[in-house]
């Protein structure tokens, strides 16, 4: 390795899709040729220029990108501590980030000349922007999701129905995110020659969490480039929260080798990582392998997979992208936790003062950032990722809440 | 050296007929009932057995033995459990192969070393782990032959001639064929393909080839023991034993022997194939 590469924390992963121990291609053998078709197709993808225009042209007409990065004037006096940016991806088409890496991927599984796409989705939003691409694109879609989260995101489940996805319900283990992808695993390992598994976060075999953050890296390359024009030079701290973990290494990728940038990363905290009832992978998880990829995992003694709890249907998930685990075990980025309550709260707060309702994935974000945003110097520039609006969730806040609509 | 799956497969060829390897999940539907069978398999014909390490997250697998999974689980199955089936089954059979089947995750949490510590004095034979392809060959697979453990890979429809060698390099005890794409319990393979696919490994290596996945009948587990060194019967097995369960989640009376009696004629089946065939 060359001593320019030693130095960068933004070259992995190595050629055995490891960051670090953390990664890897744990598969099935049905799967595994296709695992490597994928990383062949995707690394010809990215040296074609056309692709890469391709892409640009619809990020910009189709998601409406550049997202804006906004300065939360009333949050920041609120605070009365750091200057607050939001980079605004819940203007995205489709309410969230979710679209850009459905982009980067549907553009991809017609290179390669698939013509069936299938995918998991907890909160909905993935589910949403896959079946917005494969509307848009014209290819079947079907969506597994687990009937728990069905339940508590039904308007989303409504708009992937509008958008002409099939909706496959998932009973077995608790009917949430990670029994999607375990049913999606098995849809794909039956329909090998002609489907795409698009997967929605940083997490699976490899190459997926290193496509997924290259597809997602757009919100931290804008977020740079915004803040330089906006204030003359980088942020001093970047947030984001973390489920899998996709919008949170979009943002911080490109921040990764400049060391005067904190990177703060919030795992929900459920009902309190004392309680045993969150989705805290790294606080409260330890190594493992799962759906493709060793990383941080909730699991019992005899290493079963522990189901989590959030109040987030998109945070709901027992693992968490293998490159987080290892920013993690490096020490590069801070991983901290929101509570259920904590998140409310911030939902809530994010809507009064600045007319924004977030959804609740980047309101265990926002918690995070009105902890340590009075404590800050007030020209400490901070960015939080809201990568989500929270139209999907005012049926499950106002429930919390305990107002009947 | 020799291995108890050698020496079993090498009798069998002489012999002339196929072997019978059945699954079943430990721990299902409970430790006793599934000791019970696991004791009872080799008088019921079974050459080879899998024995299934409960797993949450059983991602290859259809319904049937998810829910074998959830059983076992639901009852306190555990990774130490599973291996003490295998030390009490050892008291009395010393000749059977035992391959443990499953996910790399409970492994990996006890650890490499002292997982294959206790394998190997609790009378493991060989490993099947579903998630370990041999990109991963340096997780488990070497390891676990250095401790003189067989490991037992899949070679599937999508394994092509370009790959099947890597695929092989690191396989000892049996290949296992996995008949179609798809999950355990699934559609049921065409006999004829099934014989020109074991045709195309068997022009790679000189282990024995069993063939598994959708096998649920003895007419069925017949065809592909006259195709193949060996029929894989899991689902189905499974499937029996979720028979005895009742409608309060009892066990009911009389359960080992019914399930043995189906294992029975699945090996009649396999056994009978090729001399039915050669009359």
């Amino acid at each position: 390795m060359s001593a320019a590469k030693a130095n960068s924390l933004r070259s992995g992963p190595d050629e055995r899709g490891r960051f670090g121990i953390f990664g890897g291609r744990f598969v099935a053998e049905t799967l595994m040729p296709l695992v490597l078709d994928l990383e062949k197709a995707y690394s010809d993808a990215k040296a074609d220029p056309a692709f890469q225009a391709e892409i640009d042209f619809m990020q910009r007409d189709y998601v409406g990108r550049p997202s804006p990065l906004y300065l939360a004037e009333r949050l920041t006096e609120h605070f009365d501590g750091a200057k607050v940016y939001l980079k605004r991806d819940e203007l995205n088409h489709t309410g969230s980030h979710k679209i850009n890496n459905c982009l980067g991927q549907i553009l991809l599984a017609r290179r390669m000349g698939k013509t069936r796409i299938i995918a998991e989705t907890g909160a909905g939003q993935h589910g949403v922007a896959t079946a917005t691409v494969c509307a848009r694109f014209g290819l079947p879609c079907v969506i597994y999701m687990g009937t728990t989260d069905i339940e508590r995101q039904k308007p989303n489940v409504f708009r992937m129905k509008l958008l002409g996805a099939e909706v496959i319900p998932v009973t077995s283990g608790t009917g949430t995110l990670k029994d999607a992808m375990n049913e999606a695993l098995r849809d794909w390992v039956t329909n090998v020659e002609s489907t795409y598994y698009l997967i929605g976060t940083v997490a699976g075999p490899h190459p997926y969490p290193a496509m997924v953050r290259d597809f997602q890296s757009v919100i931290g390359q804008e977020t740079r480039q915004q803040m330089m024009e906006r204030e003359g030079r980088l942020p001093d701290s970047v947030v984001a929260c973390i489920g899998g973990g996709s919008n949170a290494m979009g943002l911080f990728h490109p921040f990764l080798d400049e060391p005067s940038v904190k990177i703060y990363g919030v795992e929900a905290a459920g009902r309190g990582i004392e309680t045993g009832e969150h989705c805290a992978s790294l606080k409260g998880g330890a190594p493992g392998v799962l759906h493709g990829n060793r990383t941080y995992l909730l699991q019992d003694d005899d290493g079963q997979i522990k189901d989590g709890h959030s109040i987030s249907a998109g945070l709901d998930y027992p693992g968490i992208g293998p490159e987080h685990a290892w920013l993690h075990e490096s020490g590069r980025a801070e991983y901290v936790s929101a509570t259920d309550r904590e998140a409310l709260d911030a939902f809530q707060l994010c809507s009064r003062l600045e007319g924004i309702i977030p959804a609740l994935e980047p309101a265990h974000a926002l918690a995070f950032v009105s902890k340590i945003a009075p404590k800050l110097p007030k020209d400490h520039l901070m960015v939080m990722n809201m990568c989500g609006r929270g139209d999907k969730d005012v049926f499950a806040v106002a429930d919390h809440l305990g107002v009947t609509l | 050296m020799t291995t108890r799956l050698d020496k079993r497969f090498s009798r069998l060829k002489a012999e002339g007929r196929a072997a019978f390897v059945t699954f079943i999940t430990a721990g299902d539907p409970d430790a006793e009932l599934s000791f019970s069978v696991l004791k009872g398999l080799p008088g019921a014909g079974a050459d080879v057995i899998e024995l299934g390490m409960p797993f949450t997250d059983p991602m290859a697998d259809g319904p049937a033995i998810q829910a074998s999974s959830q059983r076992a689980l639901r009852s306190g199955a555990t990774m130490l459990k599973t291996l003490e089936l295998v030390r009490r089954f050892r008291e009395t059979d010393n000749e059977t192969p035992i391959v443990l089947m499953g996910y790399y995750n409970p492994i990996y949490h006890m650890g490499v070393e002292t997982f294959l510590t206790r394998a190997c004095e609790a009378g493991v034979d060989g490993l099947i782990v579903v998630d370990l392809p041999p990109e991963e060959d340096d997780e488990l697979c070497v390891p676990a032959l250095k401790a003189g453990l067989n490991f037992i890979r899949l070679a599937t429809p999508t394994t092509d001639d370009k790959r099947l060698p890597a695929v092989l390099a690191n396989t000892s005890g049996f290949v296992y064929y996995v008949s179609i794409t798809g999950i355990t319990g699934s559609a049921s393979p065409e006999a004829r393909n099934v014989a020109e696919s074991v045709a195309r490994i068997k022009r790679h290596t000189s282990l024995p080839v069993a063939v598994g996945f959708g096998i649920k009948t003895p007419e069925q587990a017949a065809d592909i023991a006259r195709a193949a060194d060996g029929a894989v019967v899991g689902s189905a097995i499974v499937d029996a034993i979720a028979r005895e369960i009742d409608a309060n989640g009892a066990i009911k009376s009389g359960a080992a022997e019914r399930v043995l009696a189906f294992v029975r004629s699945l090996a009649d089946g396999v056994h009978h194939a090729r001399a039915a065939a050669a009359e």
